[in-house]
């Protein structure tokens, strides 16, 4: 009946896009009246077209999608504008009209795989459930249909599975869930927003695979909201690029990558690490500098190489690190030996769950080692005591991964950064105000910030203040876990940029822990790849990343999206054995003895 | 510096009006109680048999009791008595619950034997484990907070022992760990300061919970005894008088109910405030 | 399935552990006593010949540690001891008392549940509105009156004035038990409402809780009405939450009985314990603290099987 108000897109008429938004703008309610998050947002997406929208965080990406859904909470959110699903203005449609379109004609995934299914309902029955909802399907069929989705997204042993509750899926497996939820009534349109940015890079590679296929079977229209410049790349055919809820630019996807118009357009392509354009240099290579008002880059400057004959700062030989569960054991890290020598940076790099964390708390001691040794300074800190151990903390720094988490809220940044100087007495309470400010400008920050508490920063100035912090006691060894990973990609390079400058200044040693292969080849002097709890692949960086042997190694590198639109869909990710190998062993599991294959200098690989 | 940041922290709260509500509450049943000896229109205790049982008036505003003693006074003074109970309950339950708790949440090894101590202990309802204990030591004042304070240490020390769990893994725990700094430094300075917001939302709901105790005691003739009434045995003695004199039952149970609320309605304000800090902060 | 009777055979264990705590902490609190607690019993004009006798009667004699295997190993026979005023074993002087107490915390919990649960659901959905602005009022009002308080004016409105119900006791033996049960109309009633004020607050709570969740939003993506959202897919997740309080508040309606059977007479547990402790009966406080704490830690153990059932994570 609606449609009426706008007689010229009648519904139905296959002329014209899908899926239209005309001038949308969504404001919030705060204490001071609505506040506009979006303003005069407007794109089009054609039958068979993925759009993707891309922004960084705070950019109103996902506020566009849910807007579009409806499903912003009515008494905080509201809308203005027009949103056209084939010809008919959703904005003005009645609340039982709208659920119809909800998951019959938009189905929708999300970010979260692993909270975006209900705990307490079989996988079954939350599938049959969207088709009993629009179909007017029995239960009975319903779960038949369910059966057949659930083989549509490729999840084996689908049949056995059913009347499993989410909770024995993994992330991935629950993202094909959802998929098979979202395109159960065959929608027109399918929204995805960061379906994958939870997920570790190669199950992403397989997913992303996925909906591009399906997409292709059903014809359908694609809606697909991330922050990856490197997915956009992989998946749009047209891009919108959001900054701070405006539409900055838009327009066909190779073009806006070739010929970007917007300086933020162009800064957003220039910060973005890009896979294989490091090429032989030996050392690592800053990251380009980017104007944020013209977007012009200048490619950065490469940083030096290890100076041989010293001394390793750590030495880390044949580490284990077993948990005895009542199921079962788990062998977290098992015999990983490694050394970084001072200025050097070691990356280790593998998806969740390879053990890559706990061997750098191990290096802490925030986890106990169960075999093995690590020598840092000379002395074996695996097994040291509690008094003893203060006196390594000089020497050894971490760097963690959550920028909000890692500074003590209710205690100001300057008595933060001054704290571990005062308690190990290094320096007189009077020169230690002096020094935080020294540190404070040496991390790029202003004296005066030191009065003030760790909420007033941004997340990329708290991961400048974390590293502060850190250098505070000038050690010679820095474990960076997951330091950048959080951080919004232009601040990424800047901070990665100040992790390189500070070791070349300083002569650190930095463990670098990483999922991310693109960061990972700027910054690091060599990398060790891990799998399961073992080091598959060690070796210069020029070597592992030109010359990757273990095929794992290569899965990892082949998984990572690039952001070239040219390459797209140059590679087909290798059929994995999605249901990912449980370093769950039984009790008296005695792991083999690895044997390393050494393919050229100091590149060394796993053998089967 | 770190006081003040609580201070400033918590000024949201005035935006709150329930909170605003239950503030203006309690400030008024705390002034009349502390400033009793100087407000109060009569001698809590003197007797006057030819006033007894007189409704409320404009000398009695409240009435009198069956032994003509003003009632507004004695409540008064007997809100003097409740709140020092209460709060030395209050005191008592976070100290030994913060310690518990912390020890269970810090410290692995110790987090088995004090789950164990704690669950046997809250599996006695709380009135009746304050009254066994009462029955034990004999009723008097200190035995009525120990009593209480012992009653809700467990109450505290869960909610301490979760929150330690949780900022244990919090990376600036960690850090503070690796940057070598004295256990105890971590502990407090770390650890402590951001335990004071749960601590101190919970122990506004064990102030409330002790005084609807206290009262209880009282009632069952089991609470503190002293020459002074206090709002339970002011509503215990009156009764008797419930139905040709109501009032002495209404004004000290009056008295209760809104210092409870207030007490309530603060809680809840704090936590509204403190909660998202904790969860959602990420 | 070997493994789930394994962690089954655990769970009972760690029930135990608790159980021997308890009995434990029961004994020190009984013996905290300063001073003779047979001498404080029988008062200042008893004679030290009827001390002596008493102390005998209590095993008073005895050292600490002979007392704690005796007590145990009473325990462990089911013999409770024996109360030094009532001509009765403790174990018979709880047992005689059990009906209204029983029932009096069975019907409070129905009230209590009955109104908690559609008020708090209905509260958490309309978050804001005036109803729910009501229910958080009243609620919270509901939470801060003396329980015995608001007996009183039950009693005072519904008993005296009007004459719907009796005033306090329970009738003898010979009543009808209909007739007995009407005597338990207007504690229950006080009970019920003190109660379901918490239950509705920590219903609302949990509810808002879950319907912030991701799934929720999910399920109203694939197009289900609100009324299947909230019913079907967030309160069976609020259900565990939901059924700890309830659990909890069952356990605290004993506690509650203390009081209210003070207030209306009722011949029940609460009054046994209450009039041992002013006659100072230890024998009687221990086996009833002992029962009771058996009680709870038996609710306890109950609810976390019932997790098991509501939530498909929890493994026991």
């Amino acid at each position: 009946m609606n449609a009426l108000l706008h007689p010229v897109l009648k519904p139905g008429t296959s002329q014209g896009p899908v899926f239209k938004v005309d001038r949308l703008t969504t404001s919030f309610r705060t204490p001071d009246g609505w506040r506009p998050v979006i303003r005069d947002i407007s794109f089009h997406i054609d039958k068979g077209e993925t759009l993707a929208i891309v922004g960084e965080s705070g950019s109103g990406k996902s506020v566009t999608a849910l807007s579009a859904m409806r499903l912003l909470p009515r008494d905080r959110a509201r809308s203005e504008g027009r949103i056209f699903l084939d010809g008919r203005d959703l904005l003005t449609l009645g609340e039982a009209e709208m659920r119809k379109v909800r998951g019959g004609r938009i189905g929708m995934i999300f970010q979260e795989p692993m909270t975006s299914l209900n705990p307490v309902f079989t996988i079954g029955n939350q599938l049959a459930e969207a088709l009993v909802l629009h179909r007017n399907l029995s239960w009975a069929a319903a779960e038949a249909e369910a059966l057949r989705l659930m083989d549509r997204v490729r999840i084996p042993a689908a049949k056995s599975r059913l009347h499993e509750y989410p909770h024995k899926f993994s992330g991935g497996m629950r993202q094909r869930v959802m998929i098979a939820m979202a395109l159960a009534c065959r929608p027109k349109l399918l929204i995805a927003d960061e379906p994958t940015t939870a997920l570790d890079v190669t199950i992403q590679a397989e997913i992303l695979h996925l909906i591009r296929e399906l997409q292709r079977e059903e014809d359908m229209a694609v809606l697909f909201i991330t922050h990856d410049m490197g997915v956009v790349a992989e998946v749009a055919d047209r891009t919108v690029v959001m900054f701070r809820g405006d539409m900055v630019e838009t327009g066909a996807t190779d073009a806006l990558f070739a010929r970007p118009r917007e300086p933020y357009t162009r800064m957003l392509l220039a910060s973005i690490p890009q896979l294989g354009t490091m090429g032989a240099t030996p050392g690592p290579r800053r990251f380009p500098e980017v104007d944020p008002a013209t977007g012009a880059a200048s490619e950065g400057r490469e940083m030096p190489v290890v100076t041989a004959g010293t001394a390793p700062v750590v030495e880390v030989s044949n580490l284990s690190i077993r948990f005895d569960l009542p199921q079962g054991r788990i062998h977290a890290v098992e015999d990983v030996s490694f050394s970084i020598m001072p200025g050097e940076t070691l990356a280790l790099v593998g998806e969740s769950g390879c053990g890559k964390s706990t061997t750098g708390r191990a290096i802490m001691r925030l986890q106990n080692p169960t075999a093995g040794s690590i020598t840092i300074g000379g002395r074996d800190i695996a097994y040291m005591n509690a008094r003893d151990l203060r006196g390594l903390r000089r020497s050894a720094q971490m760097i963690f991964q959550d920028p909000f988490a890692s500074l003590n809220p209710r205690i100001t940044v300057g008595s933060a950064i001054a704290e571990p100087m005062l308690a190990h007495g290094v320096l007189e309470k009077r020169a230690v105000r002096d020094r935080v400010t020294q540190l404070l400008e040496q991390v790029g920050l202003s004296p005066d910030m030191a009065s003030r508490y760790p909420h007033e920063f941004s997340g990329g100035q708290r991961q400048r203040v974390s590293i502060a912090r850190a250098l505070a006691l000038e050690p010679q060894l820095i474990v960076a876990d997951e330091a950048v990973s959080a951080l919004d990609v232009s601040v990424k390079a800047q901070v990665s940029n100040l992790l390189m400058d500070l070791q070349a200044s300083r002569g650190l040693a930095y463990l670098f822990i990483s999922h991310d292969m693109s960061v990972v080849e700027r910054i690091s002097h060599r990398v060790a790849v891990m799998y399961f709890g073992e080091i598959v692949e060690i070796g210069p960086r020029a070597a592992v990343f030109g010359n990757p042997r273990h095929p794992y190694t290569r899965r990892l590198i082949s998984a990572v999206p690039i952001p070239d639109p040219a390459r797209r869909g140059t590679r087909i990710p290798a059929l994995a054995s999605e249901e990912a190998r449980s370093p769950l062993r039984p009790l008296d599991y005695v792991p083999p003895k690895r044997r390393y294959d050494e393919v050229s200098p100091g590149h060394l690989v796993q053998l089967p | 510096m770190t006081s003040f940041n609580l201070f400033s922290g918590l000024r949201p709260l005035l935006r709150n009006r329930a909170v605003i509500v239950g503030l203006v509450i309690l400030a008024v049943v705390l002034l009349a109680a502390i400033l009793a000896p100087l407000l109060a229109p009569h001698a809590p205790n003197k007797l006057s048999i030819v006033n007894k049982l007189q409704p409320p008036s404009a000398v009695h505003l409240f009435g009198t009791d069956e032994f003509g003693r003003d009632i507004l006074s004695r409540a008064m003074y007997a809100g003097r008595i409740s709140l020092l109970v209460s709060l030395g309950v209050v005191a008592l339950s976070t100290v030994l619950g913060v310690i518990l708790g912390v020890a269970a949440g810090f410290f692995p090894r110790l987090d088995t034997p004090i789950s164990r101590l704690l669950d046997a202990m809250m599996s006695f309802p709380d009135i009746l484990l304050a009254i066994a204990l009462v029955a034990a030591l004999g009723p008097s004042l200190p035995t009525v907070i120990i009593a209480l304070g012992i009653t809700y240490a467990p109450r505290l020390a869960r909610i301490v022992r979760g929150s330690t769990l949780v900022l244990r893994e919090m990376p600036y725990i960690e850090a503070a760990l690796t940057l070598g700094l004295p256990l105890w430094r971590v502990l407090t300075r770390h650890l402590l300061l951001n335990l004071a917001s749960p601590i101190l939302v919970q122990a506004t709901f064990v102030f409330a919970s002790a005084m609807l105790a206290e009262a209880s005691l009282s009632f069952l003739g089991v609470g503190v005894s002293t020459d002074m009434p206090t709002w339970g045995t002011m509503l215990a003695s009156g009764r008797e008088y419930i139905n040709n004199a109501p009032w002495l039952m209404v004004f000290p149970g009056l008295a209760i109910v809104f210092s409870v609320l207030s007490l309530q309605l603060l809680g809840d304000g704090l936590r509204d405030l403190v909660d998202p800090r904790l969860s959602k902060e990420r | 399935m070997n493994r789930v009777i394994r962690a089954f055979l655990r769970r009972l264990m760690g029930m135990a552990v608790v159980l021997l705590i308890v009995a434990t902490l029961v004994f020190i609190i009984v013996r905290v006593t300063p001073g003779d607690p047979a001498a404080v019993m029988l008062g200042s004009d008893a004679t030290p010949e009827d001390i002596a006798q008493l102390r005998e009667k209590m095993g008073l004699n005895a050292p600490l540690i002979v007392q704690y295997g005796q007590f145990m190993a009473g325990l462990l026979r089911g013999d409770l001891g024996r109360s030094i005023f009532l001509d009765q074993s403790v174990g018979q002087a709880l047992l005689s008392r059990a009906e209204p107490t029983f029932f009096l915390t069975l019907f409070s919990i129905l009230i209590a549940t009955v109104i908690a649960l559609p008020v708090g659901i209905l509260s958490a959905v309309r978050r804001g509105s005036g109803f729910d602005q009501v229910v958080v009022t009243v609620t919270m009002v509901a939470a801060s009156v003396p329980s015995f308080w608001l007996g009183l004016i039950l009693i005072q409105v519904f008993a005296v004035q009007l004459g719907w119900f009796p005033a306090s006791g329970y009738g003898g033996p010979d009543t009808p038990f209909l007739y007995r049960l009407a005597h338990l109309v207007l504690p229950a009633v006080t009970l019920g409402v003190v109660n379901s004020a918490l239950i509705t607050r920590f219903t609302r709570a949990a509810m808002l809780d879950v319907l912030g969740d991701d799934y929720v939003r999910t399920a109203r993506a694939k197009g289900a009405s609100e009324s299947r959202v909230v019913l079907k897919h967030a309160f069976r997740n609020a259900m565990v939450p939901i059924i700890t309080v309830i659990g909890l508040s069952v356990a605290m309606l004993v506690a509650g009985a203390v009081v209210t059977e003070t207030v209306f007479g009722l011949p029940g547990v609460g009054n046994l314990v209450v009039s041992a402790v002013l006659r100072r009966d230890y024998p009687v406080i221990q086996g009833a603290l002992l029962v009771v704490a058996a009680i709870y830690v038996l609710i306890n153990f109950i609810v976390d099987m019932l997790y098991v059932a509501a939530d498909p994570r929890v493994r026991i």
